[in-house]
C-alpha cells in the first residue's frame, strides 16, 4: 500500500434525503382516509388504485403542511410550482408513474441548524408490497401481494445540501428535524413505522480538498441507530477502498439492519429513465398570500428557537436546553413546572430534575401522561432547596409522585422521608462515631477519606434522609476541628 | 320503428315526451332495437332495457349513445381495447352522470379507435365501424361509432371525445354535427385518458340545436377534475338566422394545400353563404398552424405513454402470463394493445427519454404556445375562424392503414384548435362524391354560444338535409 494513501486523512461529505408521511385526514390526491394498519386494501378508491379515467385532485391540507415545513426550514416558497409524472413500472405504483415534483419544487434554499436545505417538495407514497419467500425481495419471491392502503399517502421530501460531516452529526441533525416536524404536528415521524425515512448520500474526500468524491446512496436505514451505523460502515468501506488504491463507483446500497451489511441494489432496480412529464391532470400549485399567511400563523415555536430561548433567557446549560427543546413534551413540562414554582424559581435546578431523574423514570413517554403534576414537582424542588428533604430522599419521593401522584409534603410525611432533624442527626452521628472508633482515629490523623465510613453509616441509619454536608459538619465539630 | 319517431331530433323527442305525447320507454325501446340489430359495428354494448321510469329533467329519457371510453358503473367500458376487455368500472364519468341527472338514458357504448388513437375507427380492438353512407368507407375516428350511430339513426344523439379532431372529423365524414368545447368546459373525470392536456368531451348530433342542448347539460366545473372550469354562461339554444356584424377569418394555412377539390367547392360555397347572411369574411394568418400535426404527434403520444402505463395486468382488465413480473407486463401489453397504440407508446416514450426531451417534447410545447398565440392574434381581428373539417371525404376502409403518416394528416385541420384549447364545431355543409362534407367553425375560448349561433344560421341557410340511406 502506498504510504501516502495509507496516511491520508479523509473527510466524509454527507447529504440526507428525508421522506415524511404527512398526517393529513385524507390521501394526497383522493378522498381516502389515511391507513394505520387497517385490513389490506380497505382504504382505496378508483383514484388511488389508478382506475382508467380517474384524475388526481391535490389535497389542500397536504399543501398547507408542506408550506409549514418549508417555512419552518426557512425556505423560499415558489410562487408557482408544478407536479410531474415520474414514470416507471412497478406493482406498488398503480398508475405506472408517481406524481411528484421535479424541476420546480414547492420550497427551496432553506436551513435547519447547521445544515442547508436544498429543496422541499410534495409527492405521493407508493403502495406496500409483501413478498412471500425467504429474501423479502421481489426477484426471488415465490409470490408478491400489494396492499394499496398506503398508496397515495402524502409525502414531503426534504433534501439537504451535503453539509453533514459525520455519521453522528447526521443522526443528531435528523433528531432535530424529527423534533421540528413533530412540533409542527404534521407527521408522526416514526422511523420504525416508516413515517420518517432517511436515505444518505455519502462520499469522502481528502481532508481539506474542495472537490467532492463519488457518492453512494444508502437506503433502508430505518432507525437513528441504523442511520449512524450505516453511514459509518459506508465511510469505512470507502476509506478502505481508496486506501487500497481502488475507486468508488456510484451506486445505491441497501442497508441490512440485521447484519449491518451494505449490499448494492440490482442494477435493474435502479437503472431508470424516469421520463419526467409535467402532470397534465393537475394545475400549477400557486400558494396565495392567504395560504402563506395561514401557514405562517400555524408555526409554533420551533425546537431550535426554543433551545436558544431557554439558554438565553433562563441561563440553562446548552445540553439541558437542547434536550428540553427537542422533546416538546419535556420542554412543555419544564415550563409548566417553572411557572408553578413562581418568582425566583431555580430554572437550572428544575431543568436538571427534568432531564435527569424524571427522564430516567418516564423514558420516552410524556411526563404529563404520568401522575406527576408540574406543581408537585415544583414544590418538591422547593423542599430540597429549603433543606426539608434531602436530595437522595427526594428521588424516592419523585418516583412515588410519578407512579401515584399526590403532594410531595404528604408523601414525605407518610413515608417518613423528611430530613432528619438536628437532634436525631446528632444522635445518629455520635452513635456512628462510637461504633467506628478506627475511622475516627484516622480522621483525627488527618485522613479525610475516612469520613466516608461515618457518612455512609449515617445514611444507612437514616435511610438517606440526612444531608451529607451536615453530617460532615457535625462530625468535624465533634472531632474538634 | 315508425319513421315518424326516427325523424324526430333529440330535442323534438324530448319535447314530445315532456308534453305527454310520447312515452320515453317507447322511444328507448325503438332505438334499443335498432342499436342491438345494427350491422355497422357502431355499438360495443347495448342496454337490455329502458330505465324504469321516465327520468326527470329536460332530456326526458331520450336515449344517448356513449363512446366506449366513458366509464359507466357496471357497464363494459374498455375504450375499445382488448386490454380492458370485460372491465366494468366501479364509478361513472362526470359527463355521463350530469347527462343522466338531466334525464338522459344510456342506450349503449359505441365503438371507437382503441384509446381514441386513430382517424378511421379501424384501430378498434373489436373491429372497424362502417360508414353508413357507404359501407366500404370509414366513418372517421376516433369517435367513429358515435358518429355512425347518429348518422344511421341508431341513436338520437351521442357523446364522444376530441383530442386532435376525434369528434369533428367523424362528424364531418358521417354528415352530422360534432362539437369540441373549450378545454376545461366539460369534466374529464371518468374519460379513459388518451392525451390529458387535449382530451375534451362533446356532443355528436343530427343538428346544431341538439348539439347545444346536449352540451348545455355536459358542461360544468367538477371538483374531481382540477383542470375543469365549466363555462362562464349557460349554453343557449341558438336562434339567430343572420350573421350581421360577425367577422369570419379564413386561414390560408388550413385552407390551401391538400384539400380535395370537392371539399373545397363545398367550403367556398359555404363561405359565400356566410356573406349572404351578412357576415364579413377576410383572410387571417395562423403562421404556425401548419406545424400542428408535428407538435400534436409528439405531445399526445408523450402523454399517452404515461396514461397507458397503468394497463399492466396487475389490478384490472386483461392479464397474460403468470411467471415473473417482467413477463407479466410484457405479455399483457403485447397481447392487449393494438399496433397503433403500441406505435404511439413507443413514440411518446422516445420523446420523453432522457436526452431527447428538449428536442421533442420541449420543442413541441413551444410550437403549441406559438399556435395559441396565433389564434389569440387572429381573434383580435375576427370573431370566428372557418375551415373545412377534413381535407377529404370519407376514405376507403384499409386505404390508409399501411400509411400512418397519411392517416395522421387526416387531422391536419382539426388539430390546431385542441392544441390551443379552443372550441370548434363541424357541421355538414354539402356533398362531394355522394359523401358528406364538413364545415368547421372555431372561436376563442368559451365562445361556444357564438359558435353555435353562427353554426345554426349557416345550417339553416345550407339546408343540408337527410342522411344516409337507412335500413
Ligand atoms: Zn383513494
Amino acid at each position: 500500500m502506498p504510504e501516502a494513501l495509507a496516511e491520508r486523512a479523509y473527510e466524509p461529505v454527507i447529504g440526507l434525503e428525508i421522506h415524511v408521511q404527512l398526517k393529513t385526514r385524507t390521501k394526497m390526491f383522493c378522498g381516502c382516509k389515511l391507513s394505520f394498519g387497517e385490513e389490506p386494501n380497505t382504504r382505496t378508491c378508483p383514484v388511488c388504485l389508478g382506475h382508467p379515467g380517474t384524475l388526481p385532485v391535490t389535497n389542500a391540507e397536504a399543501v398547507h403542511f408542506a408550506l409549514m415545513i418549508g417555512l419552518a426550514l426557512e425556505c423560499e416558497i415558489a410562487p408557482r410550482s408544478i407536479f410531474h409524472r415520474k414514470n416507471y413500472f412497478y406493482p406498488d405504483l398503480p398508475k405506472g408513474y408517481q406524481v411528484s415534483q421535479y424541476d420546480v419544487p414547492l420550497a427551496s434554499r432553506g436551513r435547519l441548524g447547521d445544515v442547508r436545505i436544498h429543496r422541499v417538495h410534495l409527492e405521493e407514497d407508493a403502495a406496500k408490497l409483501v413478498h412471500a419467500g425467504a429474501s423479502g425481495r421481489i426477484h426471488s419471491a415465490e409470490s408478491s401481494v400489494v396492499d394499496f392502503n398506503r398508496g397515495g399517502t402524502p409525502l414531503v421530501e426534504i433534501v439537504t445540501e451535503p453539509d453533514v460531516r459525520s455519521a453522528s452529526q447526521a443522526k443528531e441533525w435528523l433528531e432535530l428535524l424529527r423534533s421540528t416536524l413533530r412540533r409542527l404536528e404534521v407527521s408522526d415521524v416514526r422511523m420504525e413505522e416508516g413515517s420518517l425515512r432517511c436515505d444518505a448520500n455519502v462520499s469522502i474526500r481528502p481532508a481539506g480538498e474542495a472537490t467532492l468524491g463519488t457518492k453512494t446512496e444508502l437506503k433502508n436505514m430505518n432507525s437513528f441507530r441504523f442511520l449512524e451505523r450505516g453511514v459509518n460502515a459506508e465511510i469505512a468501506r470507502q476509506e478502505e477502498t481508496l486506501r487500497a488504491g481502488g475507486a468508488i463507483s456510484q451506486e445505491t446500497l441497501h442497508y441490512d439492519p440485521a447484519s449491518g451489511a451494505l449490499s448494492p441494489l440490482r442494477s435493474k432496480e435502479e437503472a431508470h429513465d424516469y421520463r419526467y412529464l409535467p402532470e397534465p391532470d393537475l394545475v400549477p400549485l400557486a400558494p396565495t398570500e392567504e395560504m402563506l399567511e395561514r401557514a405562517r400563523a400555524a408555526l409554533p415555536e420551533l425546537p431550535a428557537q426554543r433551545a436558544e430561548r431557554l439558554e438565553r433567557d433562563l441561563g440553562l446549560p446548552p445540553d439541558n436546553a437542547q434536550r428540553l427543546a427537542f422533546r416538546t413534551d419535556l420542554g412543555d413540562f419544564f415550563e409548566a413546572t417553572l411557572q408553578a414554582a413562581g418568582d425566583g424559581a431555580d430554572a437550572r435546578t428544575i431543568s436538571n430534575w427534568l432531564t435527569g431523574d424524571l427522564v430516567s423514570l418516564v423514558g420516552d413517554s410524556d411526563p404529563a401522561a404520568s401522575k406527576l403534576e408540574p406543581s408537585a414537582l415544583a414544590r418538591l424542588v422547593g423542599m430540597v432547596a429549603q433543606g426539608a428533604v434531602a436530595p437522595s430522599a427526594a428521588k424516592e419521593v419523585l418516583a412515588i409522585l410519578v407512579a401515584d401522584g399526590g403532594d410531595p409534603a404528604r408523601v414525605v410525611e407518610a413515608k417518613g422521608l423528611g430530613r432528619a432533624g438536628a437532634d436525631e442527626l446528632t444522635r445518629v452521628v455520635e452513635r456512628a462515631m462510637a461504633d467506628q472508633a478506627d475511622a475516627v482515629e484516622k480522621i483525627r490523623a488527618g485522613n479525610r477519606k475516612a469520613e466516608g465510613a461515618i457518612v455512609g453509616a449515617v445514611m444507612r441509619e437514616t435511610k438517606g434522609r440526612a444531608d451529607g454536608a451536615e453530617v460532615i459538619r457535625l462530625l468535624r465539630e465533634r472531632i474538634g476541628e | 320503428m315508425s319513421q315518424d319517431l326516427l325523424g324526430l331530433s333529440a330535442a323534438q323527442a324530448a319535447e314530445r315526451i315532456r308534453g305527454g305525447d310520447l312515452a320515453s320507454h317507447e322511444l328507448f325501446d325503438a332505438y334499443r332495437e335498432r342499436a342491438a340489430g345494427e350491422e355497422l359495428g357502431a355499438f360495443l354494448w347495448v342496454a337490455d332495457q329502458a330505465p324504469e321510469a321516465t327520468p326527470d329533467g329536460p332530456l326526458a329519457g331520450v336515449p344517448l349513445a356513449v363512446k366506449d371510453l366513458f366509464c359507466v358503473e357496471g357497464v363494459p367500458s374498455a375504450a375499445a381495447s382488448r386490454i380492458l376487455e370485460g372491465y366494468r368500472p366501479p364509478y361513472t364519468a362526470t359527463a355521463v352522470e350530469r347527462l343522466r341527472d338531466a334525464g338522459a338514458a344510456v342506450l349503449g357504448k359505441t365503438n371507437m379507435d382503441e384509446f381514441a388513437m386513430g382517424s378511421s375507427n379501424e384501430n378498434s380492438g373489436f373491429g372497424p365501424v362502417l360508414n353508413p353512407w357507404d359501407r366500404t368507407r370509414v366513418p372517421g375516428g376516433s369517435s367513429g361509432g358515435s358518429a355512425a350511430a347518429v348518422a344511421a339513426g341508431l341513436a338520437p344523439w351521442a357523446i364522444g371525445t376530441d383530442t386532435g379532431g376525434s369528434i369533428r372529423q367523424p362528424a364531418a365524414l358521417c354528415g352530422i354535427v360534432g362539437m369540441k368545447p373549450t378545454y376545461g368546459a366539460v369534466s374529464r373525470y371518468g374519460m379513459i385518458a388518451f392525451a390529458s392536456s387535449l382530451d375534451q368531451a362533446g356532443p355528436l348530433t343530427r343538428d346544431v340545436t341538439d348539439c347545444a342542448l346536449l352540451l348545455r347539460h355536459m358542461v360544468g366545473r367538477d371538483p374531481c377534475d382540477s383542470t375543469s372550469t365549466g363555462v362562464p354562461e349557460e349554453v343557449a339554444l341558438p336562434s339567430s338566422e343572420r350573421l350581421e356584424g360577425l367577422r369570419f377569418g379564413i386561414p390560408p394555412e388550413l385552407t390551401g394545400e391538400g384539400i380535395e377539390p370537392g371539399v373545397r367547392e363545398v367550403f367556398d360555397a359555404t363561405v359565400w353563404r356566410i356573406e349572404e347572411l351578412g357576415g364579413t369574411v377576410e383572410e387571417v394568418a395562423l403562421p404556425h398552424a401548419g406545424h400542428g400535426i408535428s407538435a400534436y404527434y409528439v405531445i399526445a403520444p408523450a402523454e399517452a405513454s404515461a396514461n397507458l402505463a397503468r394497463y399492466d395486468g396487475v389490478r384490472f382488465g386483461q392479464r397474460v402470463g403468470d411467471g415473473d413480473l417482467l413477463s407479466l407486463y410484457e405479455q399483457t401489453r403485447e397481447e392487449g394493445f393494438g399496433t397503433e397504440v403500441k406505435r404511439r407508446i413507443m413514440l411518446g416514450t422516445y420523446a420523453l427519454s432522457s436526452g431527447y426531451y428538449e428536442a421533442y417534447y420541449g420543442r413541441a410545447q413551444r410550437v403549441r404556445t406559438k399556435i395559441a398565440d396565433d389564434f389569440r392574434a387572429a381573434f383580435e381581428r375576427v370573431d370566428l375562424i372557418v375551415t373545412p373539417t377534413s381535407p377529404t371525404v370519407a376514405f376507403g376502409l384499409g386505404e390508409r392503414t399501411d400509411d400512418p403518416l397519411a392517416m395522421y394528416l387526416s387531422d391536419a385541420l382539426t388539430v390546431p384548435m385542441p392544441l390551443a384549447g379552443l372550441p370548434a364545431i363541424s357541421i355538414p355543409a354539402g356533398m362531394s362524391e355522394e359523401l358528406p362534407v364538413g364545415f368547421q367553425i372555431a372561436g376563442p375560448a368559451f365562445s361556444e354560444n357564438q359558435i353555435l349561433d353562427a353554426a345554426y344560421a349557416i345550417e339553416r341557410a345550407v339546408g343540408f338535409d337527410g342522411g344516409p340511406p337507412r335500413a
